[in-house]
Formats: C-alpha cells, structure tokens, sequence
C-alpha cells in the first residue's frame, strides 16, 4: 500500500508535468491542425535557461525562492521568443502545403534546437542548482517533497488560468473561432495569424515553466531531454482527445499515474516465478535468484507509447475528444 | 570549337550513345574501389557505407516518398534485420547460418515488424504514424538493450561482437584474395556486393515506381479518399508499403552487420532515422534516382567536414571550436527546413512531380 501511495504520489508530480506540456501540442493542434514536433524542445530550452540563470545567482545575496522565480521569468520570455520564431520560419510558409511538409520542417527545427543547445550549454547532463531546501512530508508511509506540492499546485494554478484565457476573454474567443474555422474567423475580423502566433507564444509559455518543473523534480538537464518528454506529452495529448484543452490535463495526469505505477509494479507483475510449477528449468532458476522478471522497471519508458497505440487503437479520438473528422 | 560541338553532338545522338554511358558507368564503378583503396582502405569503407545508406534510403523511400507515410522509426527495422544477422551467425548462440538463409529471414522478420507496426496506425492521420513509428524506434532500441536479462537474447548495450563475415564457397569476405593479379581485400568485395544488392533495389524500386502498386500509392499520397472511391484498398497497399520498405531496411541491416562484425543498440539510435530521411528528402522524395544521389551526398558530408572545418577551426580559433559532428547535425535540420521552404521536390525531383506542375502552368 505504501508503495502505491509512493507511486501515485509520483505519477501525480510527473502527470502534472505531461499535462502541462501536453497542453502545448493540443493548443497548436487545436488551432492548425499539425504537431509541433519541436515542443519538447522548447521545454528543454526552458530547462536550461533557467539552469544558467539560477547557477549563475546561486551564490548572491537574494532569497533562494527569488532566484527560482527569476529563473522562470527568464526561460518563459525566451522560450515565448523561440516558439514565435519558430511558427514564424517552419509553420507559416507552409500553411497549405502537404502534410509531411511541416512535419518535416518540425523535425529539423527540433534538430538544429538541440545541437544549438547542446553548444551552448554542455555535451553532458547538466546538474540543476538546488538552492532551496526541499523538506520532505510523510502521508500514510508515503513521502512527498516540497517540491513535488509546488509543481503539482502549479500545473493546476496554470491549467486553471489558461481555461480562464480560452473561455473568458477576447483572445480566447479568437482562438476558438479560428480552430473552428479560419476562414470564416478571419471575415469575422480576426486576425487570424496573431492568433496562432499566440498560441505559440502561450504554449511555449507553458513548456518553459514544465522545463524547470521538470529540471529541478530530478536536478538534471541535458539537451536531449526534451524529446522523450515531448513524445510522452504528446501521447498524453492523444490520450486525452487531442485538441481538447480539459483532454490534455486529464491525459497527462493519468499518464503521469500510470506510468509509475507501472514502473512501481512490472516487475511484480511479469515476475514469472509466480508461476514457476509451469515448467522444471524455471522453478531451478527461481530457487537459485528467488526471482525470474520478463521484463522489469527498466521498461518505463516503453509504457507510454504501449498506452498512445492501445488509445489509438481503440479510441483514436481520445478520452474526451470528439470524432476528428479526416480534413483532406 | 564549333566543330567540337558539332561533333558531341553528334555523338550524343549517337544510337549507341545510351549503351555507351551506361558502359562507362559500369566501368568506373568497376574499377573505382582500386582507385579508392590506393588513397586508403578506410575510403572504401565509406563508400560501402553509402551504398549502405542508399539501400536504406530506397527503402524509406517507398514509404515516404511514394505512399507519403512518414516513418520517423525506420532505423528499427535495420536494427532487426542487423540483430537477426548477428545472432544466427555469431558464437553469441553458436549458430553460424549462411548469409543467404539469414537475409531472406532478416528481410521477412523485418517485414513482419512492419506489418505489426503498420496495421493499428495506418487507418490513422499521418501525424499520428509519425509519432507512433517514432515511439515504435525507441521501443525497439529499449528491448534492443534490455533483453540480456533474464534471458540473454541481445546481450543488452555491450551488442554481439565476432559476427561471421560473409562467405560464398571458400571466398571469405573478411580475407583478401588475389584474383587476375589484383588484391581483393575484405571492404573491396562488399562493396561489389553492396553494388549488386543496390543494383537489384533501384530495379525494384523503378519496377514498382509504374507498376499497378506504384500508382495506387501515389494516388494515396495525393488524396486518400479519392484513392479509395477509385477502388484501392488504401489499407492494404499502405501496409504493403511498409513491409516492403522494412524488409529493404532488414536486408541492409543484415549486411551492416556483417560488414562491421560487431552491433549494439548505439548504432540504431533515432538520429539514424533523421539521417536517412534527410536523404530521401534532399535527394527528392519519390525519385529513385533522387534518393540515391542524397543517400551519397549525405554520406560523404561527415568525411568532407572531418577533412576541411577541423582544419579550418584550427587555422582560424587555434583550436576545434564545434565538432563536425554537430555541424553534420546543423545541416541535417537546416536541410530538411531549407529543403521543405524552398525546394519541396528535391534537389532531383520526380519526373512525375515536374509533369504535374507542367500541365497546372498550361491550363
């Protein structure tokens, strides 16, 4: 039982990190219609700005708690910079063209993000600064971190203030009619292509605060990080219903969930020594190791995408999605 | 000098002209591994790489260029048909089949990859397929290193070393063999290999290109529902699409494998699939031709880097300032933008790509 509130513990932290940058992808999916296969490196930019900005007033006179919140007011800006640039260079010219065009181009933007990254900062796992004490509470056996409350506290605080954007102010009713219709959206007098620079610029918002969320929940960056945490962001989007704002964040935290648990309970589960009467070699090699895992918590990883086929398969338009009607 | 036209001219228009280029064609990838092995075996190496990389390539090809799937995983299906090589003919099991048992194996294990891969997804968006063939290459790569235990199957990250050569009769292709007073060495025999087997692909691959297949995946390409109300079972024909490009990847695994006599996990990580994709991309999706040209520009890139930006840092900086590693990666990405920005069809494009936009200038 400890050892499934530990894990739902740490599936909620993770899940809330997924939510938030799952709600990048469905925003600009929502609106054009196409991944944006480089939003998990704008969250690994965001990572890393805010890891120079803290490493480099680490050591000044200012409270630890300011020092963090400067590092997340640098890395949002820049990471808003680069998801502007980007919509800009690889996503406008190719409104229009066929599919794989601006996928194509994603790719090479997440490329070039990466190994401009990997220049600046370093070839090798960068240590995030922990310069706030981080006290650990205990719940019913289960340890949570003051950390692990103040990322899960402000996933919501943001998913609440982005569905407050959407449904409740101009810019919100914008972006509404334009996912709907462009067309009709810009005779309505909107103007279309600042909405979708917006939405750019709010969902890499989003990535840059989930990449320090994330840098400091496990106190490393490295400029490869973004792009498993961006597939796993993106399967939490399909999950969900991709599109679907309320989607993203359910997705994500259920993904966040089942992704530890799983890791917490494979190894129990493919433990095949539960079984050994099934043949003489398997119950000689578990009284020799008293275990026989098939396969084992290293395959965390692999859940994520088991989870984004299972969805596809059986439910392509997601928990909460509406059917997606194939615009040719 | 207008007698020196004159005169090409002449020859160009020369019935026999056509077999005359393909005759020095011949002839210079004949004789072109010599050249090469006078300047450094390692050259050698690299071209077989490249021969390597337009198998590759080729394969990609089907998916991507004719039936526009994009496949972000497609290194998985070298990874396995290399794996399958290494491990029926290795001491890792003690199994030492012959090369021409194990390719076929590779090539239909790869296949079935494909179709398991391919049929949950394909009735999907192709963003979707993206994704999840990309998921599907980590998949890969994470069993690939995981399944030393509790069985030892892979050997996880340290790979399977000592992979048997390839071997015909008693010509062993790790030896050098002197034949008609010239040295045969090891890399030299693949690469006539290599040639044969890219050969017998560009046939396929041109075969395919007009074939019945061939043309329902180009209608899918352009609009899959028009495909489908013509008549085409879109389903079948994009399933096929993949178990034929995989089972490119797992013939040219298997020959990776054995080439280099020792695999891990490393060597089939996701920057591969970016690498062959640039390729098909730059050299002009749908375009033999294309592919195979970007298959070799691209593969000679790293070389040409190592032997002029490191120098040239060093002249400049006094010391290397960015790897050519990490410009061969810049240029990846910028290629895929700059390609897709401004040159979509490649720098080769498919002659039914210009014959479209011929007859759109015309009406």
């Amino acid at each position: 039982m400890e050892i499934f509130l530990q894990q739902l513990i740490n599936g909620l932290t993770l899940g809330s990190v997924y939510a938030i940058v799952a709600l990048g992808y469905t925003m600009v999916y929502g609106i054009v219609q196409l991944i944006n296969f480089a939003h998990g490196e704008v969250v690994m930019v965001g990572a890393m700005v805010a890891l120079s900005v803290i490493s480099a007033l680490a050591g000044s006179v200012l409270p630890p708690l300011v020092i963090v919140f400067a590092g997340i007011l640098c890395a949002v800006p820049v990471c808003m910079a680069v998801g502007f640039v980007m919509e800009r260079v690889a996503y406008r010219p190719l409104r229009g063209a066929p599919r794989l065009a601006p996928l194509i181009t994603a790719i090479g933007i997440s490329i070039i993000l990466q190994q401009v990254a990997m220049i600046v900062w370093s070839r090798n796992p960068l240590g995030f600064p922990q310069i706030i004490d981080n006290p650990v509470f205990e719940i019913a056996g289960a340890h949570i971190s003051a950390v692990q409350i103040v990322i899960i506290l402000g996933s919501l605080l943001m998913m609440a203030g982005l569905t407050l954007l959407v449904f409740r102010t101009r810019l919100g009713i914008a972006m509404r009619a334009t996912s709907e219709n462009p067309q009709i959206a810009g005779l309505m007098g909107i103007n279309v292509n600042r909405v979708i620079s917006a939405t750019f610029v709010i969902g890499a918002g989003l990535g840059a605060v989930a990449g320090v969320m994330v840098g400091t929940y496990y106190g490393i960056a490295h400029y490869t990080m973004g792009s498993l945490l961006g597939m796993k962001a993106f399967s939490a989007a399909v999950l969900g219903g991709i599109g679907n704002l309320a989607g993203a964040m359910l997705g994500g935290i259920m993904l966040g969930v089942v992704e530890a648990l799983g890791a917490g309970y494979i190894g129990e589960i493919m433990d095949l020594c539960h079984i050994s009467g099934i043949s003489d070699a398997l119950a000689v090699r578990c009284a020799q190791d008293g275990h026989f895992v098939l396969f084992g918590s290293n395959y965390q990883d692999v859940i994520a995408f088991l989870v984004l086929i299972a969805v596809l398969v059986f439910r392509p338009s997601g928990l909460l999605g509406e059917r997606v009607s194939d615009r040719a | 000098m207008t007698g020196w036209i004159a005169r090409l001219e002449q020859l160009r228009t020369h019935q026999a002209a056509p077999w005359l280029g393909v005759a020095l064609i011949v002839l210079t990838l004949f004789i072109l591994p010599f050249v090469l092995a006078s300047v450094g075996t390692a050259w050698v190496r690299i071209t077989n790489l490249a021969i390597l990389f337009a198998l590759l390539s080729l394969g990609l090809n089907i998916v991507v260029g004719f039936a526009g799937l994009l496949d972000l995983g497609y290194i998985a299906f070298y990874a396995v048909g290399a794996y399958c090589y290494a491990l029926l003919a290795s001491p890792h099991f003690g199994l030492h089949l012959p090369f021409w048992i194990i390719l076929p194996i590779g090539a239909a294990v790869a296949c079935v990859f494909g179709v398991l891969l391919g049929a949950p997804t394909l009735k999907l968006r192709g963003d979707y397929l993206a994704i999840v063939t990309l998921g599907f290459g980590e998949i890969v790569r994470v069993f690939l290193n995981n399944l030393s235990q509790p069985v030892n199957i892979t050997n996880g990250p340290q790979g399977v070393t000592l992979i048997d050569p390839f071997r015909i009769g008693k010509i062993d292709f790790s030896r050098t063999d002197d034949l008609f007073g010239l040295a045969f060495s090891g890399p030299i025999k693949y690469y006539y290999l290599l040639l044969a087997v890219l050969v017998v692909a560009i046939v396929i691959n041109l075969r395919q290109q007009n074939s019945r297949l061939g043309r329902a995946w180009v209608a899918i390409r352009e609009d899959e529902v028009a495909a489908q109300a013509m008549g085409i079972n879109t389903r079948n024909v994009k399933l096929l699409a993949f178990a034929m490009g995989a089972s490119f990847g797992g013939v040219a695994g298997g020959i990776f494998a054995a080439t280099q006599g020792f695999i891990s996990p490393e060597s089939f990580v996701f920057v591969e699939s970016i690498m062959v994709l640039s390729m098909v991309v730059l050299g002009g999706m749908g375009n033999v031709w294309g592919v195979v040209l970007g298959a070799i520009l691209l593969s000679f890139v790293p070389e040409i880097l190592r032997y002029t930006v490191e120098p040239a840092q060093k002249a400049v900086f006094g010391r290397l300032l960015i790897e050519p590693e990490v410009i061969r990666m810049l240029l990846f990405g910028l290629a895929l933008v700059l390609m897709m920005l401004y040159r979509p069809a490649g720098l080769w494009p498919s002659s039914r790509r210009k014959r479209e936009l011929s007859e759109t200038d015309q009406s």
